[in-house]
């Protein structure tokens, strides 16, 4: 059941991330990767991280392709225009990201033989309440300064949007 | 047929997430989609990370998710709005035509 | 009994009683504003009009199914799949009861209890924003691109501060569990007050159910928050370019959308299926005692009708309510439907407000209404969720 679950999501990850590189109208990109996070959503609560299944919903899909959308819709631009590239980078492009993707994959099969599985349930450490206590404990350091970078983020997207009243 | 899934399948996974959101990184021509593919890279990333914390049984993984999500939040903000404004005054979408400063 | 026999069982009852309940809910709407503007609203088809909703789907279903010329065919079609399904998917978490055991099987009266209930819906409801984004924009046509962008403005603008005020009452519950927020709020003060998260010490969560309350309406585009798809401004905003089943589509997902957050408010803040006060002093009489007052009063204007046409439907409801309330007497069936009275009186109070603030109150505009989410709702909902905090941490 589980290997059916997980083959599913993830070859309609796969295809998502295909769609995402290669559809030219950039609405289409959007909603494809909004299908690959979705898809990682029910991939994460496999893994037993519920909390963070939840908010990959809330935060990504549901926030920032929403933002993504709404730029493109604001903005328009309809299809990509075809625009010379650098030759060099389709030569050498496709065969050097595949070379990547082969030595990662080794290096992932040799270092977790399929012995070292996952399991529905196995972890069930993923609750809320400890991830809550993790930030406020461990991590609060980095907690704060995030929220700050948030305030930062904030303020910087403010003044780049304002429209001085002339 | 056994209930579990290798660890392994998850890293791929997200190991080919990754080199998706290089491609489209790399070959797109749109600003917009430039900034997808760099989400796209993130996610595969969180990816690792939850599946390291289920291997390691620790929480710690997943709370580098969720830095890694809310950091996400802040780029795309900020990043939208430089391409509104680039917009505003080139009246362009294509990084190719953002040129004027090249030689 | 086989679990997937009893799932497949519970969803099949709740997925008939929502439907249902879609279909008149719309009834009430019609009616419930036809009275407050002085009229009758639907009257004529079936007995006092019941049979209205009934002759609307028919109407729907048999209207010409446009596809206009230039729009986006995929994402057209798949707005409204997108809208009625995440907007009924929430339902599934909302605990209707408590365990109840009938024929030998024990159950919760709920399809599923996630210890992440909370923050499922509004994963959930963040993502309806999609159904009126994807028609708007595939609509190809100005008044539902202008009304698509407005709306997803304003339902993410509200999210936050809707987020905010169910984060006040987390505190208090200590949990995302929606079954153990009901569960939280099952004491009685002194013996006969009821602690829900409305009244719950150590911070009355007053505050949060408003601002909850107002974010809602927001969420659910109905009015005074429902610009995108005014009618006297947009057109019909971004469902112009709909027909037929499609536009039937988006018209039950409003009503599901309503649906969901008033059974969300009621779970968090009124306290669910628990009665107002104990059993002890009498509340399991409250349902049977309310059924036969509205029978009396349906019958008494049944010997008097206003319209001739109601020479019998009156006189019938009157009957009718008071079989119902004959029904809540009988002890055997008392552990299931007490709890359910309880939930649908508190929902349907809050629908009825939702129906009442339609009838009565103008829509804001566009500006006003950013404006009050970010320089108003958003800081009450912050300030209130520090007041809350404070108070859970002193006490």
């Amino acid at each position: 059941m589980e290997p059916v679950i997980f083959l599913v999501f993830a070859v309609f990850a796969v295809v998502c991330g295909i769609l995402v590189v290669t559809q030219t109208h950039p609405i289409s990109s959007a909603l494809s990767l909004i299908g690959v996070m979705g898809s990682l959503a029910v991939i994460y609560l496999m893994l037993g991280a519920q909390f963070i299944a939840a908010a990959q919903v809330i935060v990504y899909a549901g926030s920032i392709m929403v933002l993504f959308i709404f730029v493109i819709m604001l903005l328009n631009e309809g299809q990509e225009r075809k625009t010379r590239g650098s030759r060099i980078a389709r030569l050498l492009g496709a065969p050097l990201l595949m070379a990547l993707l082969g030595i990662v994959s080794y290096v992932i099969y040799r270092a977790f033989p399929p012995a070292l599985n996952v399991q529905f349930g196995r972890f069930t450490g993923g609750t809320a309440e400890a991830l809550g206590k993790a930030l406020f404990t461990t991590y609060l350091w980095p907690f704060e300064i995030t929220s700050v970078l948030v305030l930062i983020a904030i303020v910087g997207a403010v003044v780049l949007g304002y429209k001085e009243l002339d | 047929m056994q209930q579990t899934v290798p660890l392994a399948w998850y890293l791929i996974l997200g190991a080919v997430l990754f080199v998706l959101g290089v491609a489209g990184f790399l070959f797109r021509r749109n600003i917009i989609t430039m900034f997808m593919s760099i989400e796209l890279m993130l996610n595969a990333v969180n990816l690792s990370f939850v599946a390291f914390s289920y291997h390691l049984r620790r929480i710690d993984g997943q709370v580098l998710a969720f830095f890694v999500m809310v950091v996400a939040a802040a780029e795309a903000a900020v990043g939208l709005a430089i391409i509104l404004t680039v917009f505003k005054n080139r009246a362009t979408l294509q990084v190719d035509d953002v040129s004027s400063m090249k030689d | 009994m086989n679990f997937y026999l009893l799932a497949i069982i519970k969803a099949a009852v709740v997925l008939g009683v929502l439907m249902v309940s879609l279909l008149y809910i719309q009834l009430v709407e019609r009616k419930v504003i036809a009275h407050i503007q002085v009229r009758l609203g639907p009257y004529r088809v079936g007995p006092h009009g019941l049979l209205q909703p009934i002759a609307d789907t028919i109407k729907l279903l048999t209207k010409e199914d446009l596809l206009p010329p230039g729009v986006h065919r995929f994402y057209y079609i798949l707005a409204p799949f997108l809208a009625i399904t995440l907007s009924l998917i929430s339902i599934s978490v909302i605990p209707f009861g408590p365990e109840i055991s009938a024929a030998g099987v024990s159950t919760y009266m709920q399809l599923t209890d996630l210890n992440i209930g909370v923050i499922f819906v509004l994963a959930i409801s963040s993502l309806t924003v999609y159904g009126v984004v994807l028609a708007g924009w595939s609509s190809n046509s100005k008044y539902p691109l202008l009304g698509a962008l407005r709306s997803s403005a304003q339902m993410i603008g509200y999210e936050l501060p809707l987020g905010m005020a169910v984060a006040s009452v987390l505190l208090l519950s200590n949990s995302l569990s929606l079954r153990a927020i009901v569960n939280g709020q099952s004491r009685f003060y002194g013996g006969f007050f009821p602690a829900w998260n409305l009244f719950r010490g150590p911070f009355p969560q007053v505050f949060s159910f408003l601002i909850f309350l107002v974010a809602v309406f927001a969420e659910t585009n109905r009015v005074p928050f429902d610009l995108p798809e005014a009618e006297s401004e947009l057109v019909a905003g971004f469902h112009t370019e709909y027909s037929s089943m499609k536009f039937a589509g988006f018209f039950m997902a409003e009503y599901a959308n309503m649906i969901t957050v008033t059974c969300m408010a009621t779970t968090l803040f009124l306290g669910g299926w628990l009665p107002l006060w104990p059993a002890r002093y009498g509340s399991n009489y409250l349902p049977a005692a309310v059924f036969a007052f509205f029978g009396a009063i349906a019958l008494y204007h049944g010997f008097h009708p206003a319209h001739d046409r109601d020479r019998w439907s009156l006189k019938a409801f009157g009957l009718i309510l008071w079989a119902i309330a004959a029904v809540f007497l009988i002890p055997a069936v008392q552990a299931i439907l007490l709890p359910l009275f309880w939930f649908l009186a508190k929902t349907g109070i809050l629908l009825l407000t939702f129906i009442w603030v339609r009838g009565t109150l103008p829509r804001f505009r566009y500006d006003q209404l950013m404006r009050f989410a970010w320089s108003f709702l958003f800081p009450a909902a912050v300030v209130n969720l520090l007041i809350t905090g404070l108070a859970v941490a002193l006490v």
